[in-house]
């Protein structure tokens, strides 16, 4: 019977959706888009010192990584290539799911952000990008006399 | 992961299926899979009967009193389990780590290299 298979199916689907829109944080939208499944993977925090943003960019060459910092918007850039062969008789691609072609993420840092004391480091597929956050606008505690 | 990672990453979900390419040819399976974060010493695989297990875990470098405001990696711990067929020789896998991405290559083993059946036709 066709029709008993019909009402799972749709229920897998409804719980794929379900789980492609819930998100841990809670995030305003941002004009230039969520982001979500776009490559690499981005994560933002910081400290009260530093902006700190981790993209997941696994099997790249660091030095073909590019990235800019103008006006506040710093920009990941770069291609990444693509490893799956023609297929023919003798070659068949089962799963083909990694990521290949160009890529460009964008990043609004905040105001405090300090575009003269930015570093990144490339460590197991993970670019890491630490800029500081300029002194005077740290919080500070003032004491009450 | 030590205990400032781990409350940072405390409201992440459990485990990701890492992206995977898995190309068949005539001698075997190639498989990449991507585990950005993973260093040497936290990839685990097993191979056991006929499964495949990758595991994972992402370390990344966080300073004292780190503080996420977007997240788009759901977890830091991948995890994802294949099932080889008979033919696959599981006794001779390579596997090479580098940048995050990992290669897997498994051979057919000997006997079972493809082999062109004739038809005749009646």
């Amino acid at each position: 019977m066709v029709w008993n298979v019909f009402p799972r199916d749709l229920m897998a689907e409804l719980e794929r959706l379900q789980r492609d829109y819930s998100h841990p944080l809670e995030q305003s939208a941002s004009i230039r888009g969520s982001g979500h499944s776009r490559f690499p993977a981005l994560d933002v925090g910081g400290t009260p010192e530093t902006v700190e943003i981790f993209a997941f960019a696994p099997g790249l060459d660091p030095a073909a990584i590019e990235l800019t910092l103008d006006r506040g918007v710093l920009t990941l850039s770069g291609e990444r290539a693509g490893e799956l062969p023609a297929e023919d008789a003798r070659t068949a691609v089962h799963i083909g799911e990694r990521f290949a072609g160009r890529f460009r993420r964008v990043v609004n840092l905040p105001e405090d952000a300090d575009p003269d004391s930015v570093s990144a480091s490339y460590r197991d597929g993970v670019l890491h990008i630490r800029v500081a956050r300029r002194a005077a606008s740290r919080p500070r505690r003032i004491n009450v006399q | 992961m030590n205990e400032r990672n781990k409350q940072a990453e405390a409201s992440r979900a459990e485990t990701l299926s890492p992206a995977v390419d898995v190309i068949e040819d005539a001698g075997g399976i190639t498989l990449l899979a991507d585990l950005p974060g993973v260093p040497k010493d936290g990839l685990k695989l097993h191979i056991e009967a006929d499964q495949l297990r990758i595991e994972g875990e992402a370390r990344l470098s966080l300073p004292e009193g780190m503080q996420w405001t977007h997240q788009e990696q759901p977890t830091l711990n991948y995890r994802r389990v294949f099932t080889l067929s008979k033919e696959l020789d599981a006794e001779r896998v390579g596997a090479e780590f580098e940048n995050g991405v990992l290669r897997l290559r498994i051979p057919r083993v000997q006997q079972a290299q493809p082999k062109r059946i004739r038809i005749d036709v009646a």
